[in-house]
């Protein structure tokens, strides 16, 4: 091949593998989609799942979302005091914290406590035979692994959501009230006169959105882990890198189908 | 029963399996032996659908072994994997007894608990190893608990996978004869790899040396010790001198 044409040659087979790596997840969700509705269920392993991504996550969650609440609040009294707006500290922190970063914040963080942790064990059990020992145990693997966390994931991700959202404005109000010198009341009143039903449905639909996305990704790249030991590390590196972009990319994506009208 | 017709697999440019032919009649136990890598192991994963061949045929009780209903077909084999295979978030128990507490054959907990322990006397473990993990267990209690895992729901078809590898001389006996009185007592068909000569002349009825991706040598057990075959005469003696090479 002449080398004029080799860095096309090489873009093309780029796009090609990433259409194929594309078409391959669209195949993995869909399945997932279809065995999701379909008998046996196992409520157990869902049960499991709803502690393990719900529940247990609480505390990084949080902490994650007091803390950027706080912060918020200090740059927005800071910013909005170069044109003497700092008054509207508390609906800033409300709509930024409902909006953008109170499902972003949650979504990345599942990403990493979530996503990693289920690719680490799905890929784990592929290399130890334990996936093949399912199928001969006449359990389909993705009825028995995919379908609890995956749904674990819809169901309970808007309720983090919703927690971080409630911690997030807390923290912007706690800083607010504190350091200052806001009213409390009047912080709270601000907040709540000012958000809307829609912002937090749309907030608790991203929710719903990136939890979908962090538990299957971890599915995904765990299911399809290579041999050994770098095997194993490969699929948790390649989920949380797969689950952060797409968490971050349908935020985007979402952000304008909801906010601009 | 059990018929592999001109099986080919590979990986990449690995070409494991080169037209693997291979029957095994009802009843009957075939010991396969080979050296590591040799693609024992995917032969057993291409008959139980784990790993599909590039070509060739697979049939079982005359049938294509990918055609019909694959749960039905999947509840007539067990299977003792290489590595155990268990699943490390189940107490040994539901290791056991997984397939009795779900599906088709689930039946109450007690039940399964209780055919669970009795399996695991069997592999000549103790009732307590019951409600350990299995993470706490060495690898030959492993071992045994994946064989009581595989006959657990009393298959008519048994796979397994290097038995013995990895026990002590006095339990490989104990899970040789297990092996032995499983075809006999349950009529079951039995495909066992092995690396221990002792495993095989205590469980095979015929015995099939893989070597190169084919079948080089089978033949009724007793055949063994004088089959003229070059590769099985190596092996059996355990020379590094052969047609088999040390280094592959
Ligand atoms: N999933 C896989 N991907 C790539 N190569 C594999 C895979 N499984 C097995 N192999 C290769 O196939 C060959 C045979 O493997 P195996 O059947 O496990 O050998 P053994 O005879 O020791 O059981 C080995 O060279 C192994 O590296
Ligand atoms: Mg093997």
């Amino acid at each position: 091949m002449s080398r004029v044409l080799t860095p096309i040659a090489v873009l093309g087979a780029l796009t090609l593998s990433a259409l194929a790596a594309l078409g391959r997840l669209a195949i993995f969700t869909g399945q997932t989609f279809a065995h999701m509705i379909r008998p046996p269920f196992y409520l157990k392993e869902f049960g499991a799942a709803l502690m393990n991504v719900g529940y247990f996550s609480l505390p990084v969650i949080g902490l994650t979302t007091l803390f950027t609440g706080g912060a918020l609040a200090l740059q927005i009294y800071a910013g909005g005091a170069r044109f003497s707006a700092e008054a509207v500290v508390p609906q800033i922190v409300a709509i930024g914290i409902v909006r953008e970063l109170g499902p972003v914040m949650v979504g990345l963080m599942i990403a990493a406590r979530v996503t990693s942790s289920i690719a680490a064990e799905i890929a784990t059990m592929k290399v130890t035979e334990q996936i093949d020992a399912l199928v001969t145990l006449s359990t389909h693997p993705m009825k028995y692994l995919t379908v609890p966390r995956v749904l674990a994931g819809i169901i309970v991700v808007p309720a983090l959501v919703a927690v971080g959202n409630i911690i997030g404005i807390m923290g912007g109000w706690a800083v607010a009230v504190g350091t200052l010198d806001f009213n409390s009341a009047t912080y709270l009143q601000n907040t709540a006169d000012f958000l809307e039903t829609s912002d937090i449905m749309t907030s608790l639909a991203k929710g719903a959105v990136n939890g979908g996305i962090a538990t299957l990704m971890g599915c995904y790249y765990g299911m399809n882990s290579g041999r050994g030991a770098m095997g194993v590390g490969k699929a948790t590196k390649g989920s949380v890198e797969a689950a952060a972009v797409l968490i971050l990319a349908a935020n985007f994506i979402l952000t304008g189908i909801f906010f601009t009208s | 029963m059990i018929r592999l017709e001109n099986v080919h697999k590979a990986f990449g440019d690995n070409r494991v399996l080169r037209g693997v032919n291979l029957h095994i009649p009802k009843g009957e136990s075939m010991v396969i032996i080979g050296g590591s890598g040799t693609g024992k192991s995917i032969a057993l994963k291409s008959v139980l659908g784990l790993v599909t061949p590039d070509s060739g045929t697979i049939l079982v009780d005359g049938k294509d072994a990918r055609s019909g209903d694959k749960d039905a077909f999947l509840a007539r084999f067990g299977m003792l994997f290489q590595g155990g295979a268990l699943f490390d978030s189940l107490p040994v128990w539901q290791n056991v007894a997984f397939r009795l507490m779900r599906g088709s054959l689930k039946r109450p907990a007690e039940e399964a608990r209780a055919i669970a322990v009795e399996k695991l006397r069997r592999v000549g473990l103790k009732p307590d190893v019951a409600d350990r993990f299995p993470a706490e267990l060495s690898g030959g209690m492993q071992k045994r608990v994946g064989l009581a895992r595989a006959i657990a729901a009393e298959p008519e078809i048994i796979f397994f996978d290097e038995p013995t590898t990895g026990l002590d001389p006095i339990m490989s006996g104990v899970i040789n004869d297990l092996i032995r009185e499983i075809v006999v007592e349950m009529g079951a068909t039995a495909m066992t790899i092995t690396h221990d000569m002792s495993s095989v002349r205590a469980i095979a009825d015929k015995v099939a040396m893989l070597h190169d991706g084919v079948i080089q040598w089978t033949g009724p057990v007793a055949d063994l010790d004088n089959s003229g075959d070059p590769y099985v005469a190596q092996f059996i003696s355990g020379s590094a001198d052969g047609p088999i090479e040390a280094v592959r």
